[in-house]
């Protein structure tokens, strides 16, 4: 077991984990942050998409003990304190983004990193970007135009 | 947590990496970007009693040009490579490669060095390292040192030459002449999938680089298609040389003689742009 210390959605947290505990378990069993979904836990679907030091990553390929020191985003951090969605949620709800939910906190937190670094992508490029989630319910099409709605509420 | 337990190290320098490597020998595993290892972790597809995690070796990033070389660190995160306008300046096919590796999550995490020592036959790097006629940096315990062709690095399927006490350490890809040609092109069933088949090209005055990926269990180097290729040969002729000796797998992607057809198309394609490249060059 190994002690780990990292802030997650600002907060400090610390803990004492086996190596093989992922970023993901960490968050949700830890954490109680149980808005980092697992589905595939192996890198395909994108459920667990969270931001660490601000860059997207999946939390299933990387053991808590690796994120010591860093700083953790989740789907929790993402609102408004009081509870206000953030302009990305808000698209995703007008647009139907998401029917049964699983994918979209995956899907939330890799937008929010996409719309950060490109404020103003075309469709291939949201296209392209989210081509590391998976989604069964909407057909995309929905979370492409939460996208874009997304990059037009910010300009 | 489904990866079986294993000791946990993070050394701090080269020189512990390469000791506890020198330790443990084959139960132990270097854990770059862990984009590849880590799932097959999750799977059990593998397991290794250490794992050495090198994420915290702060001489292994970073990148830079040293004269006629671009020297990467060998746990650069592979997102560097397509953001930085220096790599874009020396080495274009790494650069443009790196788009095409996962998907941009993953390549925030995957390292450049982890990459190419993973060895994955269908993946980008090992081919532009073979096509750039890049050399590989490999660094023991005491300090030894010694460098590797690209050419002679990749064995087989997730195999390299790289011995289990050794550590990637560095990946040197020669920055080509100024008047250069590059392109790489693959064929995906979506993207960010392995690809199917792929290569990637490089051309400049009397000098030709071509290395298919996807269609073997190594980067596959088209000696006969580079010289074709400079001796003056048009495009599908490349093309034909560049295929004419694969012997590709088949699974439930493709068949062999699909990925050969996909393989023919995409080398005319490439050397097409590349040429095109090269004539604008000057």
């Amino acid at each position: 077991m190994l002690p780990v210390e990292m802030a997650v959605n600002g907060e400090r947290r610390r803990g004492v984990v086996e190596p093989r505990l992922t970023l993901a378990d960490y968050l949700r069993e830890h954490c109680a942050l149980t808005g980092t979904h697992l589905g595939c836990e192996h890198g395909v679907c994108g459920a667990c998409t969270v931001l660490l030091d601000g860059e997207a990553v999946r939390a299933c390929l990387m053991f808590a003990v690796q994120a010591e020191g860093g700083d953790v985003t989740t789907i929790e951090g993402l609102g408004g304190p009081d509870g206000a969605l953030s302009t990305v949620q808000d698209a995703f709800r007008e647009e139907h983004g998401l029917q049964c939910g699983f994918c979209t906190p995956g899907f939330v937190v890799s937008v929010t990193a996409l719309l950060r670094e490109n404020p103003q992508p075309t469709e291939i490029e949201i296209r392209e970007a989210l081509s590391g989630n998976l989604c069964r319910c909407t057909g995309y099409q929905g979370i492409i135009s939460a996208v874009e709605r997304a990059a037009g509420a910010a300009q | 947590m489904k990866p079986a337990p294993f000791e946990y190290h993070a050394p701090e320098t080269v020189e512990d990496a390469c000791g506890l490597l020198a330790e443990y020998g084959d139960e132990a595993k270097v854990l770059a970007g862990g984009q590849s290892l880590v799932p097959m972790l999750a799977l059990r597809l593998t397991r290794f009693e250490h794992l050495v995690d090198v994420n915290r070796v702060g001489e292994l990033g970073g990148f830079a040009r040293e004269n006629g070389t671009l020297v990467v660190q060998a746990a650069t995160r592979q997102r560097v490579m397509e953001r930085e306008a220096l790599v874009a300046a020396a080495a274009p096919l790494l650069a443009r490669a790196t788009p095409l590796i996962g998907h941009f999550q993953i390549r925030n995490r995957g390292t450049v060095g982890g990459s190419l020592a993973h060895a994955d036959p269908a993946s980008e790097y090992p081919a532009v390292a073979v096509a750039l006629g890049a050399e590989l940096e490999l660094a023991r315990r005491g300090g030894a040192r010694r460098r590797v062709a690209a050419d002679d690095f990749f064995v087989g399927t997730w195999t390299t030459t790289a011995e289990p006490d050794e550590l990637l350490v560095a990946a040197r890809f020669p920055v080509w002449p100024e008047r250069s040609g590059f392109a790489i092109e693959e064929v995906a069933r979506r993207h960010g999938d392995f690809a199917l088949a792929g290569v990637a090209c490089a051309v400049s005055a009397g000098r030709a680089g071509i290395a298919l990926f996807g269609v073997g269990s190594t980067p596959i180097r088209a000696r006969a298609a580079e010289e074709a290729w400079v001796a003056g040969a048009a495009p599908d002729e490349v093309a034909e040389a560049a295929v004419r000796e694969l012997d590709p797998p088949t699974d439930v992607h493709a068949t062999a003689s699909t990925r050969v057809r996909i393989a023919r198309h995409l080398v005319e394609r490439a050397v097409v742009r590349a040429q095109e490249e090269l004539r604008a060059a000057g």
